[in-house]
């Protein structure tokens, strides 16, 4: 219970830890707005961690910028259109669905349907495959020896 | 046969994906900005305050914006390069201060040499933002129009000088502006 406790502290302390600048909001929806946006884009100086993970010099500099545009009144879309026409795509942490990006969303359902493909076609090749099944006449020389059996008792 | 070679077969690809996705640098992310016209920035020089200078005034001439810091270490590997390629006189260099004091940035320059035509300050890393900016070192190549041609991520190298950069320099001068 204790070693639970402390692991839950831990993980408390990295959130808290993660914005270290607060921002005040007019808006409770502006500010939901915010926390939705930072966990979206992707700090380009430490790619694994988005800018509201990211403690990098950029990161800061962006979530300054993205609170000054929430807080003009811009949509999550308008700064979203913001960031990608200066960092192009990757700064989003979700791809969007586009003709370059088709291999990347197509790609896992199309191996689903190989491997669906693949299964059908082992399982109907099973039955065909009676090298192992009884013949008829082997079939009757077991009952026959199973009810043998059965009579001796 | 076939059962034994299709794994295999399988296999070498994946090992050719992997192999190819060793070699690549995630740290280079291609810019949005190739083929489009170049930001706007009306930014003030760094030893003339008074004297500001925007992306507009650039017009009709090939130029390069070299963005640099006097707190970034690549670009002290890379300021040879370019100080040596900026006095052929091939292009004028214009180097953007990006988040630097500007008393720190002037010495850097006084002990590692000045290059460029003028160094434009970006004290807040707004304009570093408008060029998506995200690693100094950078460089970006513009044509006669003011359109992005090229960006270099990272230092520049001599060998990036005299294969990439020259031969689309002289390619951009040689177009209608």
């Amino acid at each position: 219970m204790k070693k639970l406790f402390l692991i839950c502290l831990m993980a408390a302390s990295t959130v808290v830890c993660a914005n270290i600048e607060t921002y005040k909001f007019d808006d409770p929806r502006k500010e939901a707005d915010y926390q939705v946006l930072v966990h979206e884009l992707r700090c380009l100086v430490c790619q694994n961690q988005n800018l509201a993970d990211s403690n990098a010099e950029l990161a800061q500099d962006l979530r300054r910028k993205t609170y000054e545009m929430v807080e003009k009144g811009l949509s999550k879309d308008e700064v979203v259109e913001y960031m990608v026409a200066r960092y192009g795509d990757f700064v989003l942490y979700k791809p969007p669905l586009q003709t370059n990006t088709l291999a990347l969303w197509g790609g896992p359902f199309i191996i689903f349907i190989i491997a669906v493909l693949v299964l059908i076609r082992m399982i109907r090749r099973r039955p065909t495959n009676s090298d192992h099944l009884l013949s008829e006449e082997q079939r009757q020389r077991a009952e026959q020896l199973l009810n043998q059996q059965t009579e001796e008792k | 046969m076939i059962r034994y070679l299709l794994p295999l077969g399988i296999f070498i690809v994946i090992v050719g994906f992997l192999f190819v996705g060793l070699g690549m640098d995630p740290k280079i992310v291609p810019s949005p900005f190739i083929g489009k016209p170049a930001p706007e920035f009306n930014l003030p020089k760094l030893y003339k305050p008074d004297e500001r200078v925007a992306t507009a005034d650039m017009k009709g001439q090939v130029w390069l914006l070299n963005v640099w810091a006097s707190w970034c270490v690549s670009c002290r590997a890379e300021h040879q390069v370019v100080t040596r390629f900026a006095k052929t006189g091939l292009v004028p260099i214009y180097g953007l201060n990006y988040k630097d004091e500007p008393e720190d940035a002037k010495g850097w320059l006084r002990a590692l040499g000045n290059p460029y035509v003028a160094s434009l300050v970006d004290y807040d890393g707004n304009a570093g933002i408008d060029w998506g900016v995200y690693g100094v070192p950078e460089t970006f190549v513009m044509d006669k129009n003011g359109i992005v041609r090229d960006k270099v991520i990272g230092p520049v190298t001599e060998e990036i000088v005299q294969d990439r950069l020259i031969p689309l320099i002289e390619k951009l001068q040689a177009e209608e502006g």
